[in-house]
């Protein structure tokens, strides 16, 4: 039973997180800054341009050097 | 959002879902019995379907700015994820994928495994390979179908791609009787990824308070500039040395078939 609700777990952790949590945690801060400068009379619609311009290539950097060590 | 964007987006989507899918199915039954394989497609349907009928009504009760908030953010983690594995297929730093590869380590996985029956199903590995196979693309069928449909504000038509996406590739896969390794699977994976991130940032932006320049003007020049920038990503990746050795084929089982989504 333990077994199963942790592979019912996992399989969703992998359906929405995927292969680097980072990316996913990166989006959520990105969408709670969003939010937070919405509130004031700044313009907040670059924020998650900005954060796909440092996240993926952060990600992909990161893939290709664990790849590189094996 | 006008019509076409969101027909494309959620037809090549559910193409790229559906012929993984389908080299699963094509495994099961080949390597085991076709009824069995085919039973198991039946009985995904049903989960699918009752997954449809329970969220499908759900969603449309939710506030439009929490929906896009919501759906947005996930759309751009899976955006993201789609992308990040795209330019590194495109770039040399992942194998690229292959559903003849794929479909043969299916084939010697099926054949290994016993083929013993279980109540009404005679071959139980078939059933539950086609079951599982079907079961976890369908779910990211219905997942982008859903989430684009009730954000665009046109379920029915997101609805109509992902039936017609998955309609072509069946009877495809039906027709030919072999994995469908012409299809431009890489290429395709690649124009998603971009559109799934774009289309996330904008619902995600929107749903978080903030307002775009241009109001939906501006999907035109964040989706071309996601694509343009993912584009200059595969093109620096590509001057940084592969590891030497290459890459491992790859292996059997739908979990593997899910992970290299």
């Amino acid at each position: 039973m333990r077994a199963r609700l942790r592979g019912f777990l996992r399989f969703w952790y992998e359906f929405v997180v995927g292969d680097d949590w980072r990316i996913a945690l990166g989006v959520v801060l990105a969408l709670a800054a969003t939010s937070a400068v919405s509130r004031t009379s700044a313009p907040s619609w670059w924020l998650l341009p900005v954060a796909v311009v440092v996240l993926l290539p952060t990600s992909l950097w990161r893939a290709v050097r664990s790849a590189r060590r094996g | 959002m006008s019509a076409l964007p969101l027909f494309v987006a959620v037809f090549l989507a559910c193409a790229v879902e559906a012929v993984e899918a389908a080299t699963i199915v094509l495994a099961a039954g080949v390597a085991g019995e076709w009824r069995s394989a085919m039973a198991g497609v039946l009985a995904a349907l049903g989960v699918l379907t009752v997954v449809v009928a329970v969220l499908g009504p759900a969603l449309t009760l939710v506030p439009l700015g929490g929906l896009r908030l919501v759906v947005g953010g996930l759309l751009l983690v899976f955006g993201l994820q789609w992308l990040r594995k795209a330019v590194l297929r495109a770039s040399g730093h992942k194998a690229r994928h292959d559903e003849s590869a794929i479909f043969e380590a299916e084939l010697v996985a099926a054949r290994g495994a016993p083929h013993q029956g279980r109540g009404a199903v005679t071959d139980w590995y078939a059933f539950t390979l086609a079951f599982k196979g079907v079961l976890l693309e369908g779910l990211e069928v219905v997942f982008i179908a859903l989430t684009f449909g009730s954000n665009a504000g046109d379920v029915l038509l997101a609805a109509l791609a992902a039936a017609a996406s998955v309609a072509l590739v069946a009877a495809a896969a039906f027709a030919v009787r072999a994995p469908l390794a012409r299809v431009p699977e890489n290429s395709m994976k690649f124009v998603v990824g971009v559109m799934l991130t774009g289309f996330g940032v904008f619902w995600g932006a929107e749903g978080a308070g903030a307002r775009w320049p241009g109001s939906d003007a501006a999907l035109l020049v964040l989706v071309p500039a996601v694509a343009a920038f993912a584009l200059a990503l595969v093109a620096g990746l590509r001057l940084v040395a592969v590891r030497p050795g290459g890459f491992a084929a790859t292996g059997p089982g739908p979990d593997r078939a899910k992970e290299e989504t």
